[in-house]
């Protein structure tokens, strides 16, 4: 029996249109996500982590060539809805999301209270005294005081900033909430703060979360499921479990020894060159250029090899 | 205990006539404020940005100056590399008193000292290409000859191994990479064979992949030149690779300093104990704990907390003691210095 994923995407794919050709910045992503579960993506900056979550949320720009792919929200696929019906049944609704340095995301002439409240005034109709109420009991959720409700967004520090807009995404209490970059501009103490309070939410609520960074070591923070992104594909989709004690995919394998650790003693590396450009990718495997391993067969596009509930696009495991 | 352990300060004029002769970068008792006025005129108090900080450098030698945003470190930087004048206390630099040097004198040391900055995009100048970038520096401190500007140009890309060099002179910034703008803005650091180089979190813009091997490269052009390097960060996992001592600041203090082992395998600190805990490594299991982090933020430094300043957030304070007196700057062990009153 086939049990329903909360969301379910399959072969999404965005490409923008630009003077010197399609920039292919999301290919035929596949992952699923089931209810209470975090997904994180990690990648690269320009590896197309951020575009995907435009495309869940179709927050597109102009120059899109090409959107295909469906997506299944609780059985529903949501891909074929018309702008409207997208707007007011699902974006906010069902999936929010925190934009990247929400610290700046926030509109600088309203009161941060007041922009919490939007969501449930546009989606719900609630009116403004039961709005003040439920952006009190969300201030408090988040961990800011009830009397910030009147500040502007200027007034606050950053790590309350990035509160307020945790609060904006949770006021509809959405399935899904997609987290871009949370925490990469907070310090230390904040961040660690931030993922406690994210780590409790999804104690607390059923949310799910995808979380896209590209800080492996506070991914861990929230992962059950990790998906590595490399030139707009998903190359391993693996349980956390397994993916921080032992990748499979090649580039995962590099990603994870260039990370700094501050226990055990080994030495970090890097991985040379830069991924390629993603308008005329390489055909066959797009990491074969910078893969230690790289053998004849990569040059032929390799397929995703299954194994328990992991997942790796590598012709080292065919 | 004895008595001296009790006194706020240790006396920094001795500590000046032994260590004038080894080391490179002497601070002592530094402080940096700045005046808040009312009205552009009414004075209404001042930013504490850094109070009482004094350290040695020695050639060569590596530290790291760890701490929150709004700590202070970068006040603290900015006046070690002379952009700022300190409200009290000395930096002295290679026997020269920083404070004392006039315009020609305090533009030679700026020759001496080369500055990374964080953001390397917004460090350079849009519309210049590379080799104008890194002449900049030359044509100030007034190499005349174009072959010998040409020359140590191609030297120091070389150096930040951004080979072949023809190939990048003629670039501007907007045409490299996050890691290629960045050894661009290390090359110009270099270009005046500086003593010591300031490093402000040179690679916290940078993409993992490239983070390391950024680090390497200054590690690398460290031992090469004796440099001495002054590592500002607020990411403690990437210090151990780079720095012999670490330097905790908190609220435009030093809380705690000590050689980089010891203190990550060994906080005494609550703060520095607080910072170690939120740096996580790559684990499935942090997802299942919650971390045990001090909540709060850092003090306002215009009225900074009496006593010791993270006495608000502690978890370990001490009633009656923490919250009225400061912490006097203790040795509870080999090479690790807090300020503390856990350790008195």
């Amino acid at each position: 029996m086939k049990e329903e994923k909360l969301l379910d995407v399959q072969k999404l794919r965005l490409y923008f249109r630009t003077t010197k050709g399609n920039v292919q910045a999301v290919d035929d992503v596949d992952f699923q996500l089931e209810t209470n579960q975090a997904i994180v993506i990690v990648g690269e900056s320009g590896c197309g982590k951020s575009s995907m979550a435009k495309a869940i949320l179709r927050l597109l720009p102009k120059n899109v060539s090409e959107y295909s792919g469906k997506v299944f929200l609780s059985g529903r696929e949501i891909m074929g809805l018309n702008d409207e019906d997208f707007r007011k049944l699902v974006r906010w609704v069902k999936i929010s999301m925190v934009p990247q340095a929400a610290m700046n995301a926030l509109n600088p002439v309203l009161r941060v209270g007041d922009q919490v409240a939007e969501p449930l005034m546009v989606h719900f109709g609630t009116d403004r005294k039961d709005v003040l109420n439920q952006t009190q009991t969300l201030f408090q959720r988040v961990g800011v005081p009830v009397d910030f409700i009147n500040r502007y967004a200027f007034e606050l520090s950053g790590g309350m900033r990035q509160r307020v807009a945790l609060a904006m995404s949770l006021s509809t209490s959405p399935d899904v909430i997609i987290l871009d970059e949370p925490t990469s501009a907070l310090d230390v103490l904040t961040q660690s703060n931030i993922f406690n309070l994210l780590k409790e939410i999804k104690r607390d609520t059923n949310t799910s979360f995808i979380l896209i960074t590209h800080d492996i070591a506070t991914s861990s923070e929230l992962a059950d499921r990790v998906a590595v992104m490399y030139a707009g594909q998903i190359v391993e989709l693996s349980d956390a479990d397994v993916f921080f004690k032992e990748p499979h995919h090649p580039y995962s394998v590099k990603l994870m020894s260039s990370v700094p650790k501050l226990r055990g003693n080994e030495e970090p590396d890097f991985i040379i060159g830069r991924p390629p450009s993603l308008i005329n990718p390489p055909k066959g495997c797009r990491f074969a250029d910078r893969c230690p391993k790289r053998f004849a067969r990569c040059s032929e596009e390799p397929p995703t090899i299954k194994f328990g509930n992991n997942l790796v696009k590598c012709w080292l495991y065919v | 205990m004895t008595l001296s352990e009790n006194e706020k300060t240790t006396p920094v004029t001795s500590m000046r006539d032994i260590k004038d002769q080894t080391s490179l970068l002497s601070v002592q008792d530094l402080r940096v404020w700045f005046e808040l006025r009312k009205f552009g005129f009414a004075h209404i108090g001042n930013v504490h940005a850094v109070d009482g900080v004094s350290f040695e450098l020695g050639f060569g030698e590596s530290i790291a100056i760890v701490g929150e945003s709004g700590c202070g470190k970068s006040s603290l930087m900015k006046t070690i590399l002379g952009l700022n004048k300190p409200t009290g206390g000395r930096i002295w630099f290679d026997k020269m008193d920083l404070s004392t040097l006039k315009a020609k004198e305090l533009k030679e040391y700026r020759s001496k000292v080369g500055f990374v900055q964080q953001d390397p995009y917004g460090a350079l100048p849009p519309f210049l290409s590379v080799k104008g970038i890194l002449e900049e520096p030359l044509i100030v401190h007034g190499v005349k000859s174009k072959e010998e500007r040409l020359h140590r140009t191609t030297k120091a890309l070389e150096e930040v191994k951004m080979t072949p060099v023809n190939e990048f002179l003629g670039k501007f910034p907007h045409m490299l990479s996050g890691g290629q703008q960045q050894r661009v803005v290390i090359a110009r650091a270099m270009i005046m064979n500086p003593k010591l180089l300031v490093a402000d979190e040179p690679v916290s813009m940078l993409d993992a992949s490239v983070r390391v091997e950024v680090l390497k490269l200054l590690r690398n052009l460290q031992e090469q030149h004796n440099l001495a390097v002054i590592y500002v960060t607020h990411d403690l996992s990437t210090v151990r690779y780079f720095s012999e001592r670490i330097f905790v600041m908190y609220a435009g203090q030093v809380v705690e300093k000590g050689k980089v082992d010891r203190l990550v395998n060994n906080p005494l600190h609550p703060y520095t104990e607080a910072l170690l805990e939120a740096t996580s490594d790559p684990d499935a299991e942090n997802a299942k704990v919650m971390k045990k982090i001090p909540s709060g933020e850092p003090p306002s430094l215009i009225r900074p907390p009496s006593g010791c300043r993270f006495h608000p957030r502690c978890p370990k304070i001490i009633m009656g003691k923490c919250n009225i007196e400061e912490p006097p700057e203790l040795n509870p062990a080999e090479g690790q210095y807090v300020s503390c009153w856990l350790y008195e």
